[in-house]
């Protein structure tokens, strides 16, 4: 089992972001969250991506336990926080060489991570260029990359395409196809057409709750469409 | 073969930090605004020249004030500014110890300070040059003061690690900094002997920044005065690691 998923939950003050989330992802596998604003599905992912400690429940990336063993497991996953910050002032190359030895990766593993990574999330000449006079379809694409560099079998990425022009949404999303055929990976997404172009499964997430976890294609047979799902089974803030 | 790789993380950031303070103009405006206070204080305040006295004194007096200010807006944008972009998420998600991001970053703003000082070092030259100084001490006084310029980094790393926004953590870390230097001031030792009486406010005074650069500054250190700054940067930067942990536990 690549990733195993039990009981999370999280509160903030009075508030509960997260309530129970649980499930198992494979290899092979590109799992789409899927959930209206506040939802939880960034805290879900910062919880397995090690940033932020459950108060409740345990994330195991190949059976080992994020909260007990972080950098253990943190050596396996890939994320791309929300959003895909950089530094502005390096270039991709200088981003990704820092982001190789922060890894604890020697000078020519570092080199050789880099170039595959750039290679993988198309980077091409642009390397050399401060990150902050870069399109945003082409950060994130430098965000991408530094989620690869060490070739993790886990990707977690968070709305990897929002913000995107419809080319650069378009190019991520080969990305994306391409790396799950022989990784896992969950992304979330407000797109639901997305999920049906990249995803194998949709998780669908409510007030802190999973209430489908299904292929897009079942839900889109029993709801009559993924829009009709996603109104049907959310609630969100908008009709509270 | 893999070096330790917490070592490796701490130079890894340690080599980004730097180059982040070379390749942005903000670094260069404090240590050129710190030079020509420094400047300021040791010839018009300290009246260096006037004194007729082949020594820096006037110079080094001034260092624990001018530090106070200077040196914690070197240090706000260590944490407050990855909180502020979220570039903190990538870090806190490298299988890296969380000693390895505070050392890391603590050790380029502190060889920011170091390099700041290097540049007052034609001062040094030039008392040479009209007099004979006693240069064994002005090297000590240096020395002093780079570790004390190492307390006031910590400091200023710590602020800045409890908030995302620069100005409030340059503010508190003066603020900080300031009460730890004034404690051994005269006017302040006055003030509590007057309430306390004078073994307390002796003790009070001996724990502040001026108490143990004073001596140093003319030449001697003691090994208690090592013995301080190294405690007081080891705690902050302690603290430093455990506010960024905290954030784990997500109290946001």
């Amino acid at each position: 089992m690549l990733l195993q998923v039990d009981g999370l939950r999280k509160s903030f003050g009075r508030r509960l972001a997260v309530d129970g989330v649980g499930f198992t992802l494979d290899v092979g596998e590109i799992v789409g969250f899927l959930g209206p604003n506040g939802a939880g599905k960034t805290t879900t992912m910062r919880m397995i991506a090690g940033y932020l400690e459950p108060d409740e429940g345990a994330v195991r990336i190949f059976n080992i336990d994020v909260a007990q063993e972080r950098r253990r497991a943190q050596e396996r996953l890939g994320y791309l926080p929300e959003g895909a910050p950089l530094y502005g002032e390096m270039t991709p190359w200088t981003y990704l060489r820092f982001i190789a030895e922060a890894r604890g990766m020697n000078r020519d593993a570092a080199r050789r991570a880099v170039r595959g990574a750039a290679q993988d999330a198309r980077l091409g000449d642009s390397i050399s260029r401060p990150i902050e006079t870069l399109s945003k379809g082409y950060r994130r694409r430098v965000g991408l990359a530094a989620a690869l560099l060490h070739d993790p079998m886990l990707l977690i990425l968070d709305e990897p395409t929002d913000g995107l022009d419809p080319n650069q949404r378009h190019a991520v999303r080969d990305l994306i196809k391409r790396l799950g055929e022989e990784r896992g990976l969950i992304i979330s997404t407000h797109s639901l057409e997305e999920v049906d172009a990249v995803c194998t499964r949709a998780i669908l997430i409510d007030q802190g709750r999973i209430v489908a976890d299904e292929t897009p294609a079942a839900l889109r047979e029993r709801y009559g469409g993924l829009d009709e799902a996603f109104a049907a089974l959310t609630r969100g803030e908008e009709r509270v | 073969m893999k070096k330790s790789p917490g070592l490796a993380s701490m130079f890894a950031i340690y080599r980004r930090e730097l180059l982040a303070y070379l390749t942005t103009p903000t670094a260069y405006v404090f240590v050129a605004v710190f030079l020509f206070a420094i400047g300021l204080f040791t010839f018009q305040v300290g009246g260096l020249f006037e004194a007729r006295r082949a020594d820096l004194s006037a110079f080094f007096a001034f260092h624990p004030w001018i530090f106070m200010v200077f040196l914690p807006a070197i240090a706000m944008r260590l944490w407050a500014e990855e909180t502020r972009s979220g570039a903190i998420e990538v870090l806190m998600t490298l299988p890296a110890p969380t000693w390895a991001l505070v050392l890391g970053k603590f050790l380029a703003a502190w060889t920011i300070a170091a390099g700041a000082l290097v540049l007052t070092l034609p001062l040094w030259i030039s008392i040479n040059v009209l007099g004979a100084p006693d240069n064994a001490g002005i090297i000590t006084a240096y020395l002093a003061s780079v570790l004390m310029a190492g307390a006031y980094i910590a400091i200023g790393s710590m602020m800045s690690a409890l908030t995302g926004a620069q100005v409030v953590a340059f503010v508190l870390a003066v603020l900080v900094a300031f009460l730890l230097t004034a404690l051994g001031a005269p006017m302040v030792a006055d003030f509590f002997n007057g309430f306390v009486g004078g073994a307390l406010s002796e003790a009070i005074s001996r724990f502040s920044i001026l108490h143990h650069f004073d001596a140093a500054q003319r030449g001697v250190i003691e090994a208690r005065s090592i013995v301080y700054f190294v405690s007081l940067i080891g705690l902050c930067l302690a603290l430093t690691g455990l506010v960024v942990d905290a954030r784990r536990g997500g109290a946001k």
